[in-house]
């Protein structure tokens, strides 16, 4: 689905919602009337410093605003922009700034919901859609952690073992199933029910913590992270 | 330099906490002798490590009430996997909940790549994790200075500390030279040129655009007292904070955006003969530092 053909489904009600390059911003209108931002990183495009910081800014820019209407954030990006250029000038800040900038957000009172529809990877996908508070995806999404040249390069394992994995083991295989067993995804969205109902169900739902290791343990993807980081804290309580 | 100086390069999870806390306050949570090992390793064929690659607990440092975590690059590069992130997520929301600051040795290629998608989530978890402790007005300080450096989703994490400590030997990057290289060639980045690493993401370099706070020694005392002083700095992680964030990074681009070279970006800071920067001893780089860098004004 493209961007538009997806923000008509979540707002039949009306939206304005501009692009600029790879990024869109504007705002859609809940069938009750309520306001939502939009921000997008789309185009498949690669996450750099450039775009991280125009990403960061409208989310600032919205939080300055001062009202409390929910951001939607559409995704569809390639990895983190795997370059000279953006790693001397410290990626790493950029989008540790962005993660920030949506969690900041959330904190003064916006419900920050990613909508993965495309592609998004490692760098880029951990401070776009996993940095929101609720995380869907659209069939056909395409979330993955790396390449498989370059986890052969780094794990120095063969390709066609790395390949034969993909096949048959849900925690290192990309993909949207993956990601919703290991609890990253929330819920998969079928755009020939309401999107529109889904999202506004959403939102009318209460606002709950990260929730992601339980919904991992659940659905069978990551038995021992919840486990583990509740008797932590458990300890540091004692 | 005393002669107990002890390298924090070629210290150990074990040995740099003992280093960093105070004799005899360390409590550690779910010990090796748990042996909470990963559950996806097998699938590789891979040994497992009865700690994860992480160490973390509870201590007190200068007569404070901390927490603590170190990661271990020994074990597969120090990298995040399921029950690695999983008790530094932990130990984040315990020092929420418990008000108690925190200070992670990082020493990471990022997420561990066998369990990819349980290492991606639980870098996630992390972030958020360590912003709801900032927000509640805990400190997180990061020391980076060993052999792993901190990479991948181990940068992303390293730029949500309120205060970050490096040495030298400190890398900060996401996508690791090997991985440029593999995706975009090797006049792109050239990961075999030692020295064009260490200027691009090395601990220098990082000090001079103020992409860290503090640059010492590779010494664990000067890791410690570093850390010490850190755990006094102001707390603050809101609306103000983040917007001269942005200020700040964007005026790195506009100054900066167009060099080729960090020696370019250390000359256009005023630095007389940038290309002796990496040869410097660590007293006279914190010198220069401390008159020619970006500083990062607690703006992140």
């Amino acid at each position: 689905m493209t961007p538009a053909e997806i923000l008509d489904g979540l707002f039949p009600a009306g939206h304005a919602v501009t692009r600029d390059g790879d990024l869109l911003s504007g705002r859609g209108t809940l069938r009750g009337g309520g306001g939502v931002h939009v921000v997008g990183a789309v185009g498949h495009a690669p996450i750099g410093i450039d775009e991280a910081i125009r990403l960061s800014a409208a989310i600032l820019g919205i939080v300055q605003g001062g009202d409390d209407a929910p951001i939607l954030f559409l995704a569809d990006t390639a990895s983190q922009r795997m370059s000279r250029r953006d790693e001397l000038l410290g990626l790493n800040e950029y989008l540790a700034h962005l993660a920030k900038s949506l969690q900041l957000a959330q904190a003064h009172g916006h419900r920050t919901v990613g909508l993965l529809y495309g592609g998004s990877a490692a760098g880029a996908f951990i401070a776009t859609g996993l940095a929101c508070g609720t995380l869907v995806a659209l069939p056909g999404a395409r979330p993955e952690v790396m390449d498989l040249p370059s986890m052969a390069r780094v794990t120095k394992l063969p390709i066609e073992v790395l390949e034969a994995k993909a096949k048959a083991t849900p925690v290192f295989a990309p993909g949207v199933d993956n990601l919703v067993r290991i609890g990253g995804i929330a819920a998969v969205w079928d755009p020939a029910e309401d999107l529109a109902g889904r999202l506004e169900a959403l939102l009318a739902g209460p606002e709950a913590g990260d929730e992601r290791a339980a919904a991992g343990a659940a659905r069978g993807g990551r038995p021992k992270a919840a486990v583990i980081a509740d008797e932590i804290v458990a300890a540091a309580r004692a | 330099m005393s002669d107990q100086r002890r390298s924090w390069y070629e210290a150990g999870a074990r040995e740099r906490v003992a280093a960093l806390v105070d004799a005899a306050s360390f409590t550690e949570y779910v010990g090796p002798e748990r042996r909470e090992i990963s559950p996806h390793l097998r699938l590789f064929d891979l040994p497992a490590q009865f700690d994860d690659g992480i160490v973390v607990g509870a201590a007190t440092l200068g007569g404070k009430p901390i927490l603590v975590a170190a990661q271990e690059g020994r074990f597969m590069g120090g990298a995040f996997g399921e029950v690695h992130g999983a008790k530094l997520t932990g130990l984040l929301r315990a020092a929420k909940a418990t008000a108690r600051d925190v200070v992670i040795a990082f020493d990471t290629g990022g997420v561990r790549l066998q369990e990819a998608n349980a290492g991606e989530v639980a870098i996630a978890e992390i972030m958020r994790a360590l912003i709801e402790a900032r927000l509640a007005q805990v400190r997180v300080v990061g020391l980076i200075g060993g052999r792993a450096g901190c990479f991948g989703g181990g940068g992303l994490i390293a730029g949500c500390c309120s205060t970050l400590i490096v040495s030298e030997q400190g890398r900060i990057s996401v996508t690791g030279p090997e991985v440029i290289e593999t995706n975009k060639g090797v006049e792109e980045f050239d990961s075999r040129d030692r020295a064009f690493v260490w200027r691009t993401m090395g601990g220098k370099h990082r000090m001079l655009i103020g992409g860290a706070d503090v640059f010492v020694d590779d010494d664990a005392a000067a890791f410690r007292d570093a850390a010490l002083a850190a755990l006094d700095r102001p707390v603050r992680l809101d609306l103000d904070t983040l917007a001269a964030e942005q200020a700040r990074l964007e005026r790195r681009i506009a100054r900066f955006g167009g060099a080729a070279d960090a020696t370019q970006i250390w000359s256009a800071l005023g630095i007389d003969r940038p290309q002796a920067v990496p040869d410097l001893p660590a007293a006279d780089f914190a010198a220069l530092a401390a008159t020619r860098r970006e500083s990062a004004d607690d703006a992140r």
